[in-house]
């Protein structure tokens, strides 16, 4: 099994047909949305993360650029500057899958776990120092 | 057996001193007793490291040639108080550019501010000073831009008229819209509950009725030695207190300064709340003296035992409305949820207990090695008893 995580640019005149549907049902993948922005008569724009075989997500990726989606690799990422970071906990609250987390009731200590972050970036505005930053 | 300051600072000086922080006393009190305890304990470090507001740094650029009166002065694009003598300049931590789009588009980043400047002067970076005068016969200069850098300064201490709260709110939103507050950014239907509090760890919940903390307390203040200089602005000691003296919200403030040249930037930071504006975090240190039981009786309280009120900030705080949603232990707090009329609300802190702990173990090393003396107040701080009330204005 393998995972990636793709940026997918719909152009508008595919915005009716249910690309996503038939990529899970006929491909067998997995898929988690990261990212949607959706408007009529727009081009629409999806972060998705893809889990499943080579073989799948190959036949996958070609079955998007068939319909005209264009594709590029998700490169950007979260990261947190762990010399600004204060560990006061303001982002806990904001971040919906708990990537953010106090690690340790005790010592309040704020811990990132990067394999859960959906890069919503809901933590950036909230930090009062500015320890959050995404990265390209 | 009543200690002096000087029988503890005597110890001090020969490396002899037992200093524990706020949160390891507690832990001794509970195996040993108060009494036993009180013998073997001279110190307890208190901390806290939160966004402090009511801050600012006066600095004295040093004279031009010719000499300026300055009249106006930008540091950094960030407005000083210039209504002084010719080159003394007060930077306030909230102040914004001019050019600041502040909450033109809501909710406004905040992204740089007088707290910023104060951070960046600490760091030993250069800042951009730019200054006007009318001009004087003494003073005939009339404009100014000039590269000015900590090291340069003739003075640069951090004065603040309020720090160290001794309790606070908690923050809640019952409005069906987000709100961007100094409490932080607080979701719509009881989204979030934020407090802000070193709880067992902070100065002045481990000293509620102002026994050893007053004015000519030396405290740690950013990384340097500090001061207390007066009661903190709105210093309130009257209001409602639990059994143990400890007060159930804001009450006591302290007014603090001490000298930026010493201070380190991990400890003095600029701050920007979405929304609201800019501030100062700020790490404080104060040690108490553990003079007799009593004293340690109030040093060695537990976040189970201090209790804040739950204000909602979408409509009651702002229209001054009394009241509250209930009150909450510290250990409630941070446990990581609270229930709110029913709900079960998450919690986030502004305060970072951490870095809190942090400063308490720095400033227990520091007293251990002698390095950090204890001083007596020369006067104490406003009581409960105390006249003077804080008051709205009419």
């Amino acid at each position: 099994m393998t995972s990636k995580r793709l940026v997918l640019k719909f152009p508008k005149e595919v915005g009716d047909k249910p690309i996503v549907y038939k990529l899970i049902k006929n491909f067998d993948l997995v898929f988690n949305i990261l990212k949607a922005q959706v408007s009529p008569e727009k081009e629409g724009l999806l972060v998705m993360e893809l889990t499943g075989s080579d073989n799948d997500i190959e036949k996958g990726i070609n079955y998007l650029k068939d319909n005209k989606v264009t594709i590029q690799p998700l490169e950007k990422d979260i990261a947190r500057d762990e010399n600004k970071c204060t560990h006061c906990s303001a982002c806990v609250v904001h971040c919906p899958t708990g990537a953010l987390y106090i690690k340790d009731r005790a010592t309040m200590e704020v811990g990132f776990d990067k394999s859960k972050c959906i890069l919503c970036e809901a933590c950036i505005p909230v930090c009062p120092v500015g320890a959050m930053k995404t990265n390209y | 057996m009543a200690k002096t300051y000087q029988e503890i600072n005597e110890k001090i000086k020969k490396g002899k001193a037992v200093v524990l922080n706020a949160e390891e006393v507690i832990k001794l009190v509970e195996e040993k007793g108060l009494k036993k305890a009180a013998e073997e304990v001279d110190v307890v470090t208190t901390a806290t490291f939160g966004p402090m507001c009511s801050s600012g740094a006066f600095i004295n650029v040093g004279h031009t040639n010719p000499k300026m009166k300055i009249t106006k002065a930008w540091l950094n694009g960030v407005n000083a108080y210039a209504g002084l003598a010719a080159v003394d300049l007060y930077i306030g931590a909230t102040e914004i550019p001019d050019n600041d789009p502040a909450n033109s588009k809501h909710p406004g980043s905040f992204s740089y501010g007088g707290a910023h400047v104060i951070h960046d002067l600490i760091a030993g970076k250069d800042v951009k000073l730019k200054a006007t005068a009318y001009g004087t016969d003494c003073y005939p200069r009339k404009e100014l831009e000039a590269k000015i850098n900590i090291k340069n300064l003739n003075e640069a201490y951090l004065c603040n008229p309020r720090n160290c709260y001794q309790n606070y709110n908690v923050a809640v939103n019952l409005s069906p819209k987000p709100i961007y507050t100094y409490m932080g950014t607080i979701k719509p239907n009881l989204g979030n509950a934020n407090y802000c509090s070193a709880g067992q760890l902070s100065p002045l919940l481990n000293d509620p009725l102002y026994k050893t903390i007053g004015i000519g307390t030396r405290i740690w203040l950013g990384g340097a030695q500090g001061y207390v200089y007066w009661q903190g602005t709105q210093h309130a000691p009257q209001g409602e207190r639990g059994k143990n003296d400890v007060p159930i919200g804001g009450a006591g403030t302290l007014a603090v300064a001490g000298d930026m040249k010493q201070m380190k930037p991990e400890w003095i930071v600029g701050t920007s709340m979405q929304g609201y504006g800019v501030t100062l975090t700020i790490g404080i240190g104060i040690p108490i003296p553990i003079l007799n039981e009593e004293i340690l009786k109030y040093a060695s309280v537990k976040d189970e035992d201090i209790f804040a009120p739950i204000v909602d900030y979408s409509s009651d705080y702002p229209n001054c409305k009394p009241g509250n949603l209930g009150k909450v232990s510290y250990a409630e707090l941070k446990s990581g949820k609270i229930s709110v009329q029913g709900k079960e609300v998450k919690t986030s802190g502004m305060s970072s207990y951490k870095k809190a702990l942090e400063i308490a173990n720095i400033l227990k090393k520091e007293i251990k090695e002698g390095k950090f003396l204890l001083s007596e107040p020369v006067q104490k701080l406003p009581g409960p008893d105390s006249k003077e009330r804080f008051k709205p204005l009419k």
